[in-house]
């Protein structure tokens, strides 16, 4: 049976951990290679490196970087942050990424996705969605969440699945440091009317709201930075946890 | 012991390398065909759509020194979907050297699998140390239909082949270089063989 995936975040700047509140107010949290291989060893079931201070810089790649955490780590990972052609991707997948992710670029140039989709395959193409509800409707954000747009969420999401993208990476800028739990509203109706993988992403703050995404919000995957960072879960207690509650996972 | 990664332009080959190197050995990318013959071992990766990385084999004559080789030769994902007889991505005919298709899931599940899905019935000095029922990392939208040639199986949807073995050439679909220690010890098995 294919199991739910625990995906912890690893956000970069500067080639160090780092995980803010709402996005902003950026707190140091370690070594992104010795991070990733111990949440390898703990039972991560993916990593995802996301630069986000990438897209403001237009800083290009971490391919440096991606290439330390590939030839330590045994698990998939993915590569997001200022991802915007083709050239890009080339070189980040051929440093040793498994996939990448890309958000404000997809929005500019939807084309992306499918020339990535073409070239690399749909598994290697995840579309992340930075999306806030505003005034009942979930519309979508750019540049790590600061820049509103008139897109809807739910057209886009499958706008994105259409054009060839592989898996959803949405993430609640309502919900993205809380602690409150993650979108599940949102994230079940996503999962509904896409038939691609979908990560929750924003409001992990304890092991119920992970059951919770993953039986309410159907997500495939939930994804969370501080705390696994700051310890204050731990993957494999996680993953006993969500066992007991007869959600599969990889123990 | 010499390991050739046959580089075709498809596929994460460093994943694969950085593994291999992880166990303690040295593998050489090439598509040099004297340089892949003489190797003891050949690893034939592979990511992305099956149609253009078949072109991609015929362009440089791969795919008529593959089906030849002696030595022990593993496929890995879409590498093994190339070995098989059709493959319906892109509607292409592969290298026929396992006797069957390759199609697409239905849809009744999201596709692609994506994520850790378990191995069963299990068959084969490959899995030598390996648990049933142990999990290992998938991605693919199109499987290989159970066969006589079937050492593993997975259920998504269906019940399909998830690894395959026919005289010297193995294919898994799963990447034992992304499926942690599990995965490592599959790889050090077919090294080994």
């Amino acid at each position: 049976m294919l199991t739910k995936r625990i995906v912890p975040c690893l956000d970069i700047k500067d080639g160090r951990t780092v995980k803010g509140v709402n996005f902003v107010d950026l707190r140091d949290a370690g070594d992104p290679v010795e991070l990733a291989e111990i949440y390898a060893n703990e039972g991560a079931d993916e990593l995802v490196f996301l630069d986000i201070t990438a897209t403001e810089q237009k800083r290009r790649t971490l391919a440096e970087l991606v290439m330390h955490v590939a030839e330590k780590v045994n698990i998939p990972f993915t590569v997001g942050g200022g991802i915007s052609s083709v050239e890009d991707v080339d070189l980040l997948l051929n440093s040793g990424a498994d996939k990448v992710s890309i958000n404000s670029s997809a929005v500019k140039n939807p084309q992306l996705i499918n020339d990535l989709a073409a070239k690399f395959g749909s598994q290697c193409v995840v579309v992340a969605i930075d999306a806030k509800q505003i005034d009942g409707e979930w519309m979508v954000h750019l540049v790590g969440g600061k820049v509103p747009t008139d897109i809807k969420l739910f057209e886009w999401a499958k706008e994105v699945e259409e054009r060839g993208a592989g898996e959803i990476l949405f993430t609640s800028m309502n919900h993205d440091g809380t602690k409150n739990g993650f979108a599940n509203k949102a994230l079940a109706h996503l999962s509904d009317l896409v038939n691609i993988p979908i990560i929750a992403s924003g409001g992990a703050g304890n092991m119920q709201h992970f059951a919770d995404t993953f039986i309410d919000g159907k997500a495939d995957a939930a994804l969370a930075a501080s705390v696994f960072h700051f310890k204050e879960i731990e993957i494999v207690d996680l993953k006993k946890e969500l066992k007991k509650k007869n959600i599969p996972v990889r123990l | 012991m010499k390991i050739v990664i046959i580089n075709y332009g498809a596929g994460n080959i460093q994943s694969i390398k950085f593994a291999i190197k992880r166990l303690g050995y040295e593998a050489v990318l090439t598509d040099n065909e004297e340089e892949i013959r003489n190797a003891d071992k050949v690893i034939f990766p592979g990511v992305g759509e099956a149609s253009s990385a078949m072109e991609k084999l015929k362009h440089t004559g791969l795919d008529k020194v593959i089906p030849t080789l002696k030595q022990p030769v593993l496929g890995i994902c879409l590498g093994m979907q190339l070995m098989c007889k059709y493959c319906e991505e892109g509607n292409t005919n592969g290298l026929n050297i396992f006797d069957v298709d390759v199609i697409k899931f239905d849809g009744s599940e999201k596709v692609p699998q994506i994520g850790w899905n378990q191995i069963e019935n299990l068959k084969s000095d490959l899995f030598k140390g390996i648990k049933e029922k142990e999990y290992m990392y998938l991605v693919h939208s199109f499987y290989v239909t159970l066969n006589e040639e079937t050492i593993a199986t997975t259920n998504y949807g269906i019940k399909y082949a998830s690894a395959l073995k026919e005289k010297n050439f193995y294919g898994v679909q799963f990447h034992p270089e992304k499926s942690s220690k599990a995965g490592a010890q599959i790889l050090q098995n077919f090294l080994e063989l």
